[in-house]
């Protein structure tokens, strides 16, 4: 169970030959994700940790079945490989690359979302099903697998409140990134969505930033629905000055749009419990479902 | 990246959108020459890349030669908001008759650009949104189909135009739109654009900000950006140029860590004790002990800083690497500041092993290494 990716989710890895692709292509190996092939133009007929390597998505899929695709291809390309495996009708893409043209990433998600397709990121750490599938690059030991779904703007801060989740007895149903860009494929409301009718999923950990209005949107949906599971959230950059992008893109305050205050506001008017701190989260999910 | 007016101007005008008449001056005394081959009066205008630069003085006009210098010389003399005048764009000025906005930008909740225009122009968009949010026309764009003919009549004609002016007007709108795709800009706007005395249309400023990830495909603007033209301190110009992330604050608590996301909740934390952090410093994802060295140099590089928080949690990044960094950096820079790391993660018993025999303490809870850095720092 969890959302979107489990123990049927076959893979092809396109950038499997780059110096990430290849390294965590490994690492997910070892989780156990079921990596069917590898993509790199110019790289077919060769082979990275005993997986075929193909110079096209279509190649691949002529020898292969994957319902999933995770890329490492570098920014300028990245846009060219998400419509390729969109075209070659794989319908869960999770890019791993950051810092894709803003015109190349809005052109994609159209496509995307013209053909039901899911696109985790760009910028994102991936998506983790424990003891399932591991599609990304996030550690694997900080989780295991239980009742709670993540769902974060950020990769280190999500294995901080993952890893104290875990030490804390309270495993994980799944745990994504939406990814750093401005543009991504998927926001929280989508999320929420999903964990709703997941039965492993018994309360939602929402990991936010300042920027943009993702935050308010999603209290707004969470009211409207009256959101049947309980979420806990965090916001970083409480004490992010205006005007000054924090790192991510999108993690900018312009004038009064955007301030963790706002998120929080918006949050708590909408029954959701809001950390103070990042280790605090823990403490307040393990109150909200009695363990 | 910001660009110039004058940079972006030159941009409108080889895409034929009208633009007053004018020149660069980079020294005041270049003033008369350039100024005689235009035509009276002049508005003198900062090169700085500052919003609201009209309202803190940045603007002026003369209806002489003599006077244009003098203005010019006034403005060479300023700093408007902090930001010393390089240089000045001296243009015909146009006899206004009326000040329109258009621009083009990303909607973000739509994950779509969006092209927006108003009757009423002059005034930062944000604010002609707030005062009359009825004259605020926005149009979202389908990246598939692009802005066409008809969308810029439809957009010129909801802000009152007709005939043949709403078709020259609705050529600039798309025109300006070619520019923001050509450009990858993520903002790209004319405000105002005026309808002059004669009826003709004039981008009588521009703004344009190109998408920094972008920016491999506009090699002439990369190198500007690197070449240090631009508006930057130096810290953050080392800080680019080895791809860290680095934002100046007020505090005295020097802050570096990997993830944006998990530094800003360093910041939080860290005034969550009452204290107050110096800066942010995002190295990224996998850095390497140079890059962490670097980081070390450009934080310390400001005197304010008192204490130093290193928060790494290893997912890509490996802990050893960083520690090697963090020893690479002291016997290079001389740290002599106190510093409080935090190292959880990838390789964190090969990391903690060689900052501790190197004497130096390793925490493994964020909170503690907070609450120990604050105590240091007062």
């Amino acid at each position: 169970m969890g959302i979107l990716v489990d123990k049927n989710t076959h893979v092809i890895v396109q950038g499997i030959t780059g110096t990430q692709g290849s390294f965590h292509t490994k690492l997910m190996l070892e989780y156990g994700t079921k990596i069917v092939a590898g993509v790199t133009p110019g790289k077919g007929g060769t082979q990275i940790h005993s997986i075929p390597v193909y110079d096209t998505v279509e190649a691949a899929l002529e020898k292969h079945a994957a319902n999933a695709s995770i890329i490492f291809v570098p920014a300028p390309f990245a846009a060219d490989a998400t419509l390729e495996a969109l075209e070659s009708r794989i319908r869960i893409i999770v890019t791993i690359t950051e810092h894709i043209p803003i015109r190349d990433a809005v052109y994609v998600m159209k496509f995307a979302e013209q053909v039901n397709a899911t696109v985790i990121g760009p910028n994102t750490p991936g998506i983790v099903t424990p003891g399932e599938c591991k599609l990304g690059i996030m550690p694997a030991h900080i989780f295991k697998p239980g009742s709670v779904g993540i769902v974060s703007r950020s990769g280190t801060l999500t294995y901080e409140i993952a890893a104290s989740l875990t030490r804390s007895g309270l495993g994980q149903s799944t745990c994504l990134g939406l990814g750093g860009d401005p543009i991504t494929g998927l926001d929280f409301v989508e999320i929420l969505r999903m964990f709703e009718k997941d039965h492993q999923t018994k309360a939602v950990v929402l990991i936010g930033e300042i920027g943009g209005n993702l935050e308010e949107l999603t209290a707004k949906y969470i009211i409207e629905q009256s959101y049947p599971k309980p979420v806990v959230a965090f916001i970083a950059g409480r004490f992010a000055p205006p005007g000054k992008r924090m790192g991510h893109a999108g993690a900018i305050i312009m004038g009064k749009a955007g301030t963790a205050e706002s998120k929080i506001e918006a949050l708590r008017s909408a029954g959701v419990r809001v950390a103070e701190k990042p280790c605090d989260v823990a403490r307040l999910v393990a109150r909200l479902l009695n363990v | 990246m910001k660009l110039f007016e004058y940079e972006a101007k030159a941009i409108l005008t080889k895409y034929g959108i009208p633009t007053p008449k004018g020149g660069l001056v980079t020294k005041a005394s270049q003033t008369r020459e350039i100024a005689t081959k235009l035509r009276s009066p002049f508005a003198i205008k900062a090169q700085v890349l500052v919003a609201g630069r009209g309202k803190a003085g940045g603007i002026l006009f003369a209806d002489s030669v003599p006077d244009a210098e003098k203005a010019a010389r006034k403005l060479f003399n300023m700093r408007i908001k902090g930001m010393l005048v390089r240089n000045v764009w001296i243009e015909e000025k146009i006899r206004i008759k009326k000040e329109l906005y258009f621009g083009v930008t990303i909607d973000r909740v739509n994950q779509s650009h969006v092209a927006i225009a108003s009757a009423v122009g002059g005034l930062e968009i944000e604010e002609i949104a707030a005062e009359a949010p009825e004259k605020v026309i926005k149009l979202l764009i389908n990246p598939q189909h692009g802005f066409h003919s008809f969308h810029a009549r439809q957009l010129a004609r909801k802000i009152g135009y007709s005939g043949s002016q709403l078709s020259v007007l609705g050529k600039i709108f798309e025109r300006l739109y070619s520019v923001g795709m050509d450009y990858d800009a993520e903002l790209i706007e004319m405000n105002p654009i005026v309808e002059a005395c004669d009826g003709k249309f004039v981008a009588a400023d521009a703004r344009m900000i190109i998408d920094d990830n972008a920016l491999f495909r506009h090699q002439q603007y990369q190198k500007r950006l690197l070449e240090g033209e631009s508006e930057l301190t130096q810290q953050e110009l080392s800080a680019i140029r080895n791809n860290l992330a680095y934002v100046k604050l007020d505090g005295n608590i020097g802050v570096i860590g990997n993830g944006a996301g998990l530094v800003m909740a360093t910041l939080d934390t860290i005034q969550y004790y009452d204290g107050r952090p110096a800066n942010f410093l995002d190295v990224g994802g996998g850095a390497t002990s140079k890059k962490m060295a670097v980081a070390l140099k450009i934080v310390l590089s400001d005197p304010n800083v008192k204490a130093l928080f290193i928060n790494i949690l290893g997912g890509i990044t490996r802990c050893d690497e960083v520690a090697l960094g963090i020893l690479e950096a002291k016997d290079k820079v001389g740290v002599v500041k106190p510093m409080v790391i935090r190292l959880v993660g990838t390789n964190e018993e090969e990391g903690k092993r060689i900052l501790t025999e190197a004497g130096i303490h390793v925490l493994e809870s964020m909170e503690e290494a907070a609450r120990k850095v604050v105590e240091i720092s007062k």
